[in-house]
């Protein structure tokens, strides 16, 4: 039986630009993931029970806030609490180039800026799915 | 992980790789299956069917919420279409659920289905019986009831609540005809807008024609969903429901014949993978395809004569 790659979606904190994060998913469902998509408003608690409960392989957040430097620490340390350093942990939105470094340091995958196209997506995933 | 004995001790993380090692097929997961399965039959699994949009995930929500105050432990499970042509799926009723999410009590999982030939019930009747045996008393199957699949998984329930909404045009007949007849109560959601009326006394006109030696007449509920309205009243025909189906033994009988029909439904699914595994393997169904379109053999000959070769 061929097993699919679950991806969650989410977009944490008060942002309310979701068009990316939709265009992602649908990009994803395209490529044959599970796409567990649960919209605006997540915050770090919920997104680590979500992501337990699905057992998603990826975790995929949609910042345009600017809250990418607090979202992040909160997210992984509930993802190491939950025991889910399987899961790989990525992003996208409006992240500066400057915070890149620190936020890969810290355990997201990978960054991707606007203009990515979907397809590096998909394969960042397919190469990184543990 | 010893993933049985966690999950029997309530942990989340090993109800999570439960399911998914029976979805995914994992060699393990057979063994876990029947070292759970002692361990099932004992939670309430109710179904909630009917049209896109139509509001069963909210009520969902809602309803899980109720059985939370009385106490009780809620699984749910939502199954969304996967794309035929991709394989890929948006699952995305967890959306309406967002506030359970954080409620230890309850546990909620997404399943595509994957274009399994058949065998969409039998993963979701394997899901239910995870949670379970992981001692959920109340189980929530939520799915489209747009295809025959999806009429199967609704056999997985004890109660089956169909949600209708009104004003879809000519609305018994856009519904399937499959949701209608297992329907044990009916909820008309969305009951603020126009046609609700209608659609009522369509139903229960259909319920007139309808009482053969039944004991149960489908009750109907208006809901509003998204305010509350309605819900109370739900519940309480759905703890009906739960009471008539105990005190009549009608429990009992249902229960049988699902058991009945989900272990046909696995045998004949895994016979009929066996006879595939081996002529594909092989590459004998290609040539025995190309025999078909010439007119060699017919598919009757083909068939009984493989049933012969691998089924003695």
């Amino acid at each position: 039986m061929e097993k699919r790659i679950r991806v969650l979606i989410a977009k944490p904190g008060l942002d309310g630009h979701d068009r990316g994060a939709k265009v992602i998913a649908r990009a994803l469902r395209d490529a044959g993931f599970e796409v567990i998509y649960t919209g605006l408003r997540q915050t770090p608690e919920l997104i680590t029970v979500t992501a337990l409960q699905e057992d998603v392989n990826v975790i995929g957040l949609s910042i345009l806030s600017g809250s990418h430097n607090t979202i992040f620490p909160k997210v992984l340390r509930l993802m190491k609490e939950k025991d889910m350093s399987n899961v790989l942990l990525i992003a996208g939105g409006v992240i500066p180039d400057s915070d890149i470094p620190a936020l890969k340091a810290a355990g997201v995958a990978e960054i991707f800026t606007p203009g990515t196209p979907t397809a590096s997506i998909v394969d960042f995933i397919k190469a990184n799915v543990k | 992980m010893d993933i049985v004995q966690e999950l029997l001790k309530g942990s989340s993380l090993a109800l999570a790789r439960a399911i998914t090692a029976i979805e995914n097929e994992y060699d393990e997961a057979f063994s876990m299956m029947e070292k759970l399965y002692p361990h099932t039959g004992r939670a309430h699994v109710i179904g909630m069917t009917g049209p896109p949009g139509a509001g069963k995930s909210t009520l969902t929500d809602k309803l899980a919420k109720q059985f939370r105050l009385q106490g009780k432990t809620v699984g749910i499970v939502a199954v969304d279409p996967t794309s035929p042509f991709s394989g890929g799926a948006i699952l995305g009723d967890r959306i309406r659920m967002n506030e359970l999410t954080l409620d230890p009590g309850v546990f909620i999982r997404s399943m595509g289905t994957r274009g399994s030939l058949g065998g969409l019930a039998l993963k979701t009747s394997d899901v239910v019986k995870i949670m379970d045996a992981a001692g959920k008393d109340i189980i929530f199957i939520e799915t489209v009831g747009v295809g025959q699949s999806e009429v199967d998984i609704m056999k997985t329930a004890d109660t089956t609540v169909v949600v209708l909404v009104p004003g879809l045009g000519d609305d018994i007949q856009a519904i399937k005809a499959g949701i209608l007849e297992i329907g044990d109560i009916f909820a008309i959601n969305k009951a603020d807008r126009d046609g609700v009326e209608r659609l009522n006394s369509e139903l229960n006109m259909m319920f007139d024609l309808n009482q053969n030696e039944v004991d149960w007449r489908p009750p109907v509920q208006q809901t509003i969903a998204s305010d509350g309205t309605g819900i109370d009243e739900l519940m309480t025909k759905i703890e009906e429901h739960i009471g008539y189906l105990n005190q009549s033994n009608e429990l009992v009988i249902r229960r049988k014949q699902r058991t009945r029909n989900e272990f046909l439904a696995l045998l004949e699914e895994q016979i009929s993978r066996r006879v595939l595994e081996k002529i594909t393997v092989s590459g004998e169904l290609d040539s025995l395809v190309t025999s078909l379109e010439q007119r060699k053999q017919d598919p009757y000959t083909i068939v009984f004569g493989l049933l012969n070769q691998y089924l003695r």
